[in-house]
């Protein structure tokens, strides 16, 4: 079943810009998805190029923010990873900040939130899901698998521990992808629909719910900023998982 | 019974896992002020470590939300 | 719901590559390594600015040393004169109250000469008259003449003997 033009799905409708391109018989289409996930980007690199241009000793409000921003990605990382989860640093930046602009620039009125899809949020989950793993395999050989052998656990336990390891260890994508992606989804949808009350309602009793809207943005800001965090922060922890093995 | 009146159905009883993420968010939220009230000193430093929390538990709920979206438009 | 729709999967994924291959190189090549130098830079300032501070202090000892040196010097030497006055001083009392001294000593006996010369005069004189009392004495009460000289030398006798 299509969403309806004015269903509270329809700000996730994907719609080209300007024609089909196709490249090699791959769709490599324009849509407002990928003008979104542009717009982050230039937005990250003027945001961190335009903060950063005096190169004062003694920062600014805005020089702060962008050191702020890098102290706080780079304290993340020690923290969970320790020193080895250095050469992983522009990786996990680039991640917290892609994640954080189109989470918050997906909040703005008419745009298009590129973390709502899980597409989006699936690719980049199973892109850590397979660079952790390889990272495993290659510092750790094959004693990386002795991850899901718990140390400590008892023998005749193993049968059960094991398999749910592989289980938890497999399913990390999956959980990493619709978390993010969901929560993208209901936020907006709740917005959406609480926003159509107030149409509903018309001017005698729409200010209700433009007044729920207004705190439920601020919750969905909260949100947005919080999930790129945990999304960051779930990364780390799998990055640790896979130097360290536990 | 008709299908879509399934389709219906099956999205509410979906849904209905979004009570243990309500109580889950709760307990959460709850202990936190508990520990907070006993301990304010401390309750900055378990601030972060709370809100990451949140957001893990308030996914799961999110994914019955998911279950209920997919049987309703997919 | 539009997000499962497999018609623009392809061209989601095939820019979400894109851009964030480009968000990545942006950020790895021009972004990080320019807070990384700030930041760097930074340290190094506030590295260098603590050695500064370190040698002003070191500095500021030495002048503290050098101004307590000086003082101490300035103080003994002020001691130094002091005493000397102290001495010239003393030496010249000294002198004074010797040569007063002195003074006090001739004048002293240039009068104890006189007196002793006026004494002997006054002896002389009493001699004199002795010997003229005597001599009238003896005339008056004896009624003898009698020498003038004998009166003397026996005045002269009597005296010695007395004296």
């Amino acid at each position: 079943m299509a969403a309806e033009a004015h269903s509270p799905l329809a700000q996730f409708e994907i719609q080209p810009l300007g024609g089909p391109i196709h490249i090699g018989g791959l769709d490599v289409s324009f849509t407002n998805s990928s003008l979104w996930m542009v717009i982050a980007v230039a937005a990250i690199t003027a945001f961190m190029l335009l903060g950063t241009r005096k190169q004062a000793i003694v920062p600014g409000r805005w020089q702060s923010l962008c050191e702020g921003m890098y102290d706080f990605v780079s304290n993340m990382l020690r923290d969970n990873v320790g020193q080895e989860g250095r050469a992983y640093f522009p990786f996990v930046f680039s991640l917290f900040m892609f994640i954080l602009f189109a989470n918050v620039l997906g909040l703005l009125p008419g745009a298009f939130t590129v973390t709502s899809h899980i597409v989006v949020t699936g690719a980049m989950a199973l892109f850590i899901f397979v660079m952790v793993t390889i990272v495993g395999i290659v510092r750790h050989g094959l004693h990386f698998f002795t991850y899901f052998a718990p140390q400590g656990a008892p023998m005749w336990l193993m049968p059960l521990m094991i398999p749910i390891e592989i289980i938890s260890y497999a399913i990390r994508p999956m959980t990493l992808s619709i978390r993010l992606f969901a929560n993208m989804v209901a936020g907006h949808v709740m917005l959406a629909v609480i926003g159509g009350f107030a149409f509903a309602l018309g001017v005698w009793a729409g200010w209700l719910p433009i007044a729920a809207v207004t705190a439920l943005f601020g919750l969905e800001l909260l949100i947005a900023c919080l999930q790129a965090y945990v999304f960051t922060i779930l990364t780390c922890i799998y990055l640790h998982d896979a130097i360290h093995l536990h | 019974m008709d299908i879509e009146a399934a389709r219906f159905i099956g999205a509410g009883l979906a849904v209905i896992a979004l009570g243990g993420a309500g109580a889950g968010l709760g307990v959460l939220f709850g202990n936190y002020l508990n520990a907070a009230v006993r301990n304010p000193a401390a309750a900055e430093k378990w601030f972060g470590r709370m809100m990451m929390t949140f957001a893990l538990v308030e996914a799961t709920g999110l994914f019955a939300f998911v279950v209920a979206m997919i049987i309703l438009f997919v | 719901m539009p997000q499962f729709n497999p018609e623009y999967f392809a061209p989601q994924l095939v820019w979400l590559v894109i851009t964030f291959l480009a968000l990545y190189l942006l950020m790895s090549r021009l972004i990080l390594p320019r807070i990384n130098g700030i930041l760097a830079q930074r340290e190094d300032r506030i590295d260098g600015n603590l050695q500064r501070a370190e040698a002003l202090k070191e500095e500021a000892a030495q002048v503290l040393a050098g101004y307590q040196k000086a003082i101490a010097d300035a103080r003994a030497q002020a001691q130094a004169a002091l005493a000397k006055a102290a001495a010239d001083i003393a030496a010249e009392t000294a002198a004074r109250e010797a040569e007063f001294a002195r003074k006090m000593a001739d004048q002293t006996a240039a009068a104890e000469a006189g007196i002793r010369a006026a004494k002997t005069r006054a002896l002389a004189d009493v001699r004199g008259i002795a010997g003229e009392v005597a001599a009238m004495m003896a005339g008056k009460v004896a009624d003898t003449s009698v020498d003038a000289n004998a009166a003397a030398e026996a005045v002269d006798s009597v005296m010695k003997e007395r004296t």
